[in-house]
């Protein structure tokens, strides 16, 4: 088991000495921005052009749905929300500090990302994880 | 290159089938379509199956195995909710490229019930509920969401879909209800993803459909044209790279460029379409579907609907058989389902929800991930 939390996708990273990041792969050759690590671009077709781009904290909400009905055990309500985050990149994950209801999200709202605890979820070997999260960027952290 | 007919077709009524096998029910709608065209299984050069449930299982040979191992080719095809599509589609290019002069497509699927899609990623923790929601009603409904946003399409506007789709199928007695959901029913029922409630998600039924296509040769041969369908296009895509697609599957652009593909392979345009099946998964769906298929333009969808122009008796009647929403989706038999349904309005034989008049139709599917095929049909005489 890790001593400390582990990330809950390949494209969250935790650096031993600083905070964690999103990481996009950006096609040097057309500039498209994919999450996780790849050789090839999938808009060109370019091989072996990808580098490693650290995505912005910042972003607009792009598009939601406002879950209600979900797997045994997952809390609902909650909002899953499409964000696209300043700079290039589009990430998906759960808006929190709003209430979930159509009237208080509006498109287009500033966004922050913020990083913590994967909602207390565990693997089988015990590890924690942690994950990213949306909030209102005018919301208290 | 020769034409090819639609010279029998049928499908099973959309129901709930525990007790029965994926080969079983498969069977039922391929002697169905047989019987509808006359001829026997031992009269089929090839046979091209859609299913997904059990995409490595052989189905195609277990059909042959319940109603008559002939010994001919058989093609097992898996392609999201496009499957049955891809089968039928499968099934016309053997014959447009003359290897065969019949042969029949069947598709078929045996459903659980309850969510689809969410479920997915082996590694480390669950993911559902914690980065967004990967639930098929989820994405529709951010699909749906993204018109909201770019033209103000209302809660309200979706829901109609719903309602328009559930009234059809009163006059369905193969779709799996004949329900009305008046709007106040539809918009108060169980939230499942907003803007989707219970009764704006498809049905998970269990459910077949099948055709027999016959070069234009062998169908004259077999005096068969009096009833024929020919296939005026048949056109398959892929999803072509897109911003935000590794986080929002994209429906619209393969959908566009399909339709824009199949008018043009049959030299029509989308005022020459008398009726319409296409992919209702989800009530948000269909309204995007309207535009990505040309039947108004962009921005107009919610009018469209608001206006009854998509209903029986409107300009351009969409999803007549009830639509996935209520006569149910069975992943790999929807394709063709909706290709017998078409047919049906095309023969005047579909009573009192006949289209009337109909002599073009078009039938659209997605699967995500993404595939959509859309055909062009036209009554043959």
């Amino acid at each position: 088991m890790s001593d400390s939390p582990l990330p809950a996708v390949d494209y969250l990273k935790i650096p031993d000495d600083g905070d964690p990041y999103l990481e996009g792969y950006k096609c040097s050759s057309c500039e498209a921005i994919f999450l996780g690590e790849r050789a090839n671009c999938s808009k060109c077709g370019e091989r072996d052009q990808m580098e490693a781009v650290t995505l912005a904290n910042s972003g607009t909400l792009y598009a939601y749905s406002i879950v209600h009905r979900s797997f045994p055990g997952i809390d609902v309500p909650y909002i899953s929300a499409i964000v696209d985050l300043d700079g290039g990149g589009t990430v998906k994950g759960n808006l929190i500090n709003v209430d979930p209801e159509p009237e208080k999200i509006e498109f287009g709202m500033p966004i922050e990302v913020v990083y913590d605890d994967a909602l207390g979820r565990k693997d089988g070997e015990g590890n924690s994880y942690l994950s990213y999260f949306f909030q209102p960027s005018n919301a208290a952290s | 290159m020769t034409d090819a007919y639609v010279v029998g077709v049928d499908m099973i009524k959309f129901g709930r089938f525990p007790d029965k096998t994926v080969p079983q029910i498969g069977a039922e709608a391929t002697h169905l379509a047989l019987d509808d065209s006359g001829l026997t299984i031992q009269d089929m050069e090839a046979l091209y199956c859609g299913n997904l449930g059990q995409a490595s299982g052989m189905v195609g040979q277990r059909i042959l195995q319940e109603i008559g191992q002939t010994g001919i080719p058989v093609v097992n095809v898996s392609n999201a909710c496009a499957t049955g599509a891809t089968a039928f589609r499968e099934a016309w290019a053997s014959v447009k490229a003359g290897l065969y002069d019949l042969v029949i497509a069947v598709g078929v699927e045996q459903m659980g019930r309850g969510l689809l899609g969410g479920a997915g990623g082996s590694k480390g923790i669950s993911k559902e509920g914690l980065l967004g929601s990967g639930t098929m009603p989820s994405v529709f409904a951010e699909a749906g969401m993204e018109h909201a946003r770019n033209y103000g399409t209302t809660f309200e506007q979706f829901a109609k879909v719903s309602v328009k789709n559930h009234h059809h199928s009163t006059m369905n007695a193969k779709a799996m209800y004949q329900i009305e959901t008046p709007l106040e029913t539809v918009m108060n029922a169980e939230m499942i993803s907003y803007p989707n409630t219970k009764l704006m998600c498809s049905v998970n039924v269990d459910g077949s459909a099948a055709a027999v296509i016959a070069s234009e040769k062998k169908a004259k041969e077999l005096g068969l044209m009096s009833r024929a369908v020919k296939i005026r296009a048949s056109i398959l895509t892929s999803d072509p790279w897109q911003e935000r697609d590794l986080v929002m599957p994209d429906v619209n652009t393969c959908t566009r460029r399909a339709a824009a593909a199949a008018y043009e392979m049959a030299g029509l345009g989308a005022e020459d379409i008398d009726l319409v099946e296409l992919h209702d998964c989800f009530a948000t769906a269909e309204i995007l579907h309207y535009e990505n298929l040309g039947l108004c333009d962009d921005g107009e969808a919610g009018r469209m609907i608001d206006d009854g122009e998509v209903a029986l008796g409107g300009k351009v009647p969409v999803n007549v058989s009830g639509g996935l929403l209520s006569k149910g989706h069975p992943l790999g038999a929807t394709g063709i389902a909706n290709i017998y349904e078409v047919s049906t309005h095309l023969r005047g034989e579909a009573g009192q929800r006949q289209v009337e008049g109909a002599r073009i139709g078009l039938t659209h599917v997605i699967g995500l991930g993404s595939a959509c095929g859309i055909h062009i049909l036209e009554k043959a005489s």
